[in-house]
């Protein structure tokens, strides 16, 4: 018999009720996270059948979607700053949470920040949980070896009531990405690069373990990064085993346990790394030395390239529609294209690591006067860490907007938007028609190519404006 | 959840690969806080134009799609957010099956639990149904099968669980209640606490 994977292990350890041909499992949830978007209507339900809320030790909440990232001092001003049903949702979210005894990280608590965010800095995100939120990109929290996962409001409904959820195993899939990484790649190009390699619907009904010595390399931002886009290529999840990098990172953490619980819960993740017999459904291997700085061209994150590489030709309608809508040519790399705005934020890239990447590029240089360029610090404790570090200088003085902790432009609905037909170079996650605001048009790339791309006032290659 | 045993009726086609759920419904609709009146924001940035027309070109918009309530979609349909509002959407707006080579997991899931049948069947089947949009096919919760106007019956994959849910309108909150015990049990007596 072979060996248990890292995924097979976290998903044996939480059966309620194995599944059967007729039935899927009942899966117990540790950790469920959640935010005002995806939530009201659930809330609805236990309301209309008089449920309560099973564990609300075990749920945490916070405000990111359509909380604006401009300073919110008093509910009042929610009504002067957001739109009235952005503002109306922030407070059913305020009050459901009042009413069913869950712990909100709301306006004045200073750990507030994007869901994917918050968990692993409050160190409540650890090895070997299970961890959902009505929010595909939940795939972020694997990076501890969690099995994290997106779920829709229904079965927020299931967990807020059950503590559980009915779910089939998924397949496994094991990413291998070995060799070293190149001066100004990072792991935002590690998985654009992934992801254009299997595709968006690459990793449909598997869990991805990304392993090899690449991934052992990166501290856990970068982790964190490389798992958060695993539902662009379709994942249910994306995992990565926890080693000395991972433990490092918790200990110490607020929400992470100390003592003699630390010392068990240490001993207990040690044992999840995949065996060395462990067998997956299916296997691929990436030389992470031939990864360039990536970004992408069309509209989802497989249309993506090396940045000097020419755009591939036009295969299909589909891929025909996408060009037009972005306004790229063919057969010609994206380096040089004008960009009206450039984002940095999202559960991708908006933790310190990354603020620091974009700052070191900035620094003492100015973004082109053509350009509107916003940072989003990703959550409340990023920013003031940042602003300890004096990040928040460097981009004022080169001309960028400093807001606070928020999804912000990465989605268009808290008031953060991209004009119609401008072009945002983000380091979010979705390059979706229309994600950024009605019409925008949307290029995904690093910290490092979305602040060189500012200061060109043209999509650029970071390499050139290194520090050595 | 009403019972639902099979959907009939034609197909309105829209053959675009990876067709994501920020297309189904733009994130400005989500700042909802029910499932109700959504079809209206259902693909709205394809549907109208910026003063909020809709655009005679649009597909859902012609007169021919009127009362299709099968959508033929491209591969990996339903792909990228986990938002509900996308079913949700496509229910309200009248659409009871969409058919395509794949569908999304979070998306599929988030359709079986409203009533919303994925059907994912071969590339031929696919490129035919693309081909003769309009048709009239039945989509058989019972049987997994897609009927075709020529007589064929194409078999199409649905867990047996989510399949009887559909078929008796049972959802699934109440069988996750029903298991309190084992629940109550598991959370007693496993090794270590969350
Ligand atoms: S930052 Fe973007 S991807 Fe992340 S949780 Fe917010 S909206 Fe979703």
């Amino acid at each position: 018999m072979s060996g248990k994977s890292l995924f097979q292990k976290v998903w044996d350890d939480h059966i309620v009720v194995p599944e059967s041909a007729d039935t899927p499992a009942v899966l117990y949830i540790d950790l469920h996270l959640t935010h005002e978007v995806t939530s009201p209507e659930a809330f609805s339900v236990l309301r209309s059948r008089g449920l309560k809320v099973r564990r609300p030790d075990l749920t945490l909440a916070t405000l990111d979607h359509s909380t604006p990232t401009v300073p919110v001092a008093s509910l009042k001003d929610l009504d002067i700053v957001s739109e009235p049903a952005a503002a109306a949702q922030i407070r059913v979210m305020i009050e459901n949470c009042r009413e069913y005894g869950i712990e909100l990280l709301g306006f004045e608590s200073d750990s507030r920040g994007i869901v994917h965010i918050i968990g692993p800095e409050l160190g409540i995100t650890q090895p070997g949980k299970t961890i959902v939120c009505g929010d595909s990109h939940t795939s972020t929290h694997g990076a501890f070896g969690a099995l994290a996962f997106g779920i829709g409001t229904t079965e927020v409904g299931h967990v807020l009531a059950s503590q559980c959820l009915l779910q089939r195993r998924p397949k496994t899939l094991a990413i291998t990405v070995d060799g070293k990484l190149g001066a100004g790649v990072t792991a935002k190009d590690i998985i654009l690069a992934i992801i254009g390699r299997i595709g968006v619907d690459g990793g449909t009904g598997h869990v991805i373990e990304y392993r090899g010595s690449a991934i052992r390399a990166l501290d856990m931002e970068q982790r964190m990064t490389v798992c958060n886009m695993s539902i662009e290529a379709g994942a249910r999840a994306g995992m990565i085993a926890p080693d000395d990098t991972t433990i490092q990172y918790l200990k110490n953490r607020p929400m992470a346990p100390k003592g003699a619980a630390w010392d068990a819960a240490v001993a207990r993740w040690r044992q999840l790394p995949s065996d060395a017999d462990a067998s997956f459904d299916r296997e691929i291997t990436i030389d992470s030395s031939t990864i360039t700085p990536m970004v992408t061209f069309g509209t989802n994150p497989g249309m993506v390239v090396p940045i000097a590489e020419p755009v591939p030709v036009a295969t299909d309608a589909s891929f025909r529609k996408a060009l037009t809508y972005m306004g790229v040519t063919e057969n010609r790399p994206m380096l040089g294209m004008p960009v009206n705005v450039v984002f940095i934020g999202s559960c991708t890239n908006a933790r310190l690591s990354d603020l620091r990447e974009a700052a070191g590029i900035l620094r003492g240089r100015k973004v082109a006067p053509s350009v509107r360029m916003l940072v989003v610090p990703g959550s409340e404790q990023v920013k003031r860490a940042a602003e300890r570090e004096g990040l928040h200088e460097i981009f004022l003085a080169a001309g960028a907007e400093w807001r606070e902790a928020g999804c912000s432009m990465c989605l268009g609905m808290n008031g953060d938007v991209t004009a119609r037909g401008e072009l945002c170079v983000s380091t979010s996650n979705r390059n979706f028609e229309g994600r950024q605001g009605v019409g925008a048009r949307t290029v995904l790339a690093s910290p490092l190519t979305a602040a060189a791309s500012a200061i060109a006032g043209t999509i650029a290659d970071p390499r050139p404006l290194l520090a050595h | 959840m009403d019972k639902v045993t099979s959907v009939k009726s034609r197909t309105v086609v829209m053959p675009q690969s990876d067709i994501d759920t920020d297309q189904i419904v733009p994130a400005r609709f989500l700042t909802t806080t029910t499932r109700k009146g959504l079809g209206k924001a259902l693909f709205a940035d394809w549907r109208y134009d910026r003063a909020g027309n809709p655009r005679p070109e649009f597909l859902l918009n012609r007169p021919e799609a009127a009362g299709c309530g099968v959508l033929v979609a491209g591969n990996n349909f339903g792909c990228g957010s986990s938002r509900e509002h996308a079913p949700w959407a496509l229910l309200d707006f009248g659409i009871r099956a969409v058919i395509s080579t794949e569908i999304a997991d979070i998306f599929r899931g988030n359709s079986l639990k409203n009533g919303l049948i994925p059907v994912t069947v071969d590339k031929a089947t696919h490129g035919w149904l693309v081909e003769n949009p309009g048709v009239e096919v039945t989509v058989d919760v019972e049987a997994s099968k897609l009927l075709l106007p020529d007589g064929r019956a194409v078999s199409f994959p649905i867990d047996g669980f989510s399949k009887y849910c559909l078929l008796n309108g049972v959802d699934q909150l109440g069988y996750l209640l029903n298991q309190a015990d084992a629940i109550s049990r598991f959370e007693d007596t496993r090794p270590w606490k969350p």
